[in-house]
């Protein structure tokens, strides 16, 4: 469901322009409203969550599907932990619908979708595994590397079963945005895929902003 | 001979169990009474960091429903395992599991003092409980497989349970491309709607399996599959952990 933020750019207590092919890690606390900004449109941003006070609780897919009984995320959807949690509320959303069923692209994911030489162009994970390892005093590693949200994605489900992928439905100036409902280490791969046409094979950078 | 029953067990409802199964061995897990529900999860033998993963599993192969022809793949571009064979027809990935509480508001609480082994177990602490035996936790557990359940998605992608997905002797069979530690319960589906909590036994066969032809049905399923198949072929230069 569509719906625009009231809030004010010029009121953030944050912001920062994360590049295609880098990542985003910070704690982001209760109460804080975050949002994610798709600057030049139809980019990917793969987003993991945990429970800043005890890592091991974190964003859970199939619970936050399931309590939803629904497959995309938009406004009002709880993304829920695997403690059954609520982690954060999505409470604007100019997109529409984002996609939780994908995953991220690994390097070796790659090989497998589209050719076995593609095994050395950069990928989601290997950002998230730089940063867990550049990040210790979270002291996670690849068993915190889970199933992800693909912010501003548009993978439909048909009633067949097929799984698609359609081009993104966002667009410049699209952003969804969070309310945190604990203190949330946010992890977000601005994705580098250059193989899938969803992003135009032009990965572009994405604006987190956060607001008290 | 190929396909020869190597070892033959059953598993009640409600229960959990693991087992490593070997390259070159299949799996065959059959609906005794029809409406069973079996979670399922997958790890290397010789990294446990290497675990199924069902958005890679999903994505490469462009389904949501698993059946006939699908590779099971893992967090490392290869295939834990192909579907060789399915009387079901539709298998899904991302409901999870049930927890202790939530059986308890579906179902009612059915604790072990008063019920003993007919108690209302869950599917996530029967994951736990297999998963500490190989030092693994919560960390651990990933999106699990939920085989004979069927969940659709409509247009505006609300996900619907369909009832009576598998009939008694219904089965699907798993061959083995690499080493694999298999981990698994047989407790309720999430969305099940029965009004009684549901126990359904299961059988699973441990087969031999007919060595993998060029012309293989899982192999040539997809490209993306033929591809996967050489990542295990590339990894088994160099694991030895199991021979030709």
């Amino acid at each position: 469901m569509i719906k625009e933020s009231k809030l004010l750019v010029e009121e953030a207590v944050y912001r920062e322009v994360v590049p295609a092919g880098d990542y985003f890690m910070k704690v982001v606390k209760a109460g804080q409203t975050f949002r994610i900004l798709d600057l030049e449109g139809n980019q990917a941003a793969d987003t993991l969550f945990y429970n800043a006070d005890d890592p091991s609780e974190r964003y859970s897919a199939m619970d936050t599907i399931r309590s939803q009984g629904n497959v995309y995320l938009t406004t009002d959807t709880k993304l829920i932990s695997n403690e059954q949690n609520i982690m954060l509320e999505i409470v604007a959303d100019t997109c529409g619908r984002h996609d939780t069923l994908g995953g991220a692209c690994a390097t070796e994911s790659n090989t497998v979708r589209y050719a076995l030489d593609k095994k050395c162009m950069h990928a989601c994970r290997d950002s998230w595994l730089l940063a867990v390892a550049e990040n210790e005093e979270f002291g996670m590693s690849k068993r915190d590397i889970t199933h992800n949200i693909n912010f501003f994605m548009n993978v439909p489900i048909t009633a067949e079963g097929g799984l698609t992928f359609q081009d993104g439905i966002s667009a410049p100036g699209k952003y969804v945005e969070m309310k945190a409902m604990m203190d949330v280490i946010v992890l977000i791969s601005n994705c580098p895929q250059l193989n899938n046409p969803c992003n135009g094979y032009n990965p572009t950078p994405v604006e987190v902003l956060i607001w008290d | 001979m190929a396909n020869k029953i190597l070892y033959q067990d059953q598993i009640a409802g409600a229960c959990h169990w693991s087992l490593q199964m070997r390259r070159g061995t299949s799996l065959r897990v059959i609906d005794n009474e029809g409406g069973a529900n079996v979670g399922m999860l997958f790890y290397n033998p010789v990294n446990l960091l290497e675990r199924y993963n069902a958005p890679d599993t999903l994505k490469c192969q462009h389904t949501f429903k698993l059946t006939k022809g699908n590779c099971l793949y893992s967090d490392m571009g290869r295939v834990f395992c192909s579907i060789v064979d399915d009387t079901v027809g539709w298998h899904e990935t991302v409901c999870g599991n049930l927890t202790k509480a939530m059986i308890a508001e579906k179902w009612g609480e059915h604790s072990y003092q008063d019920y003993g082994n007919n108690w209302h177990q869950n599917g996530y602490n029967s994951f736990l409980v297999e998963l500490a035996k190989l030092g693994l936790g919560k960390k651990d557990m990933a999106s699990n497989l939920n085989l004979f359940s069927k969940v659709e998605v409509d247009n505006q992608g609300d996900l619907k349970y369909v009832d009576g997905n598998s009939k008694a002797g219904d089965y699907i069979e798993l061959r083995f491309e690499m080493d694999t530690i298999v981990v698994f319960h047989t407790c309720p589906h999430p969305l099940n709607p029965a009004k009684e909590y549901p126990r359904k036994s299961i059988t699973y066969e441990i087969r031999e399996a007919a060595p993998v032809a060029d012309n293989d049905f899982c192999m040539n399923f997809r490209p993306e599959n033929k591809r996967g198949f050489e990542n295990n072929k590339i990894f088994h230069l160099g694991c030895g952990c199991s021979n030709d």
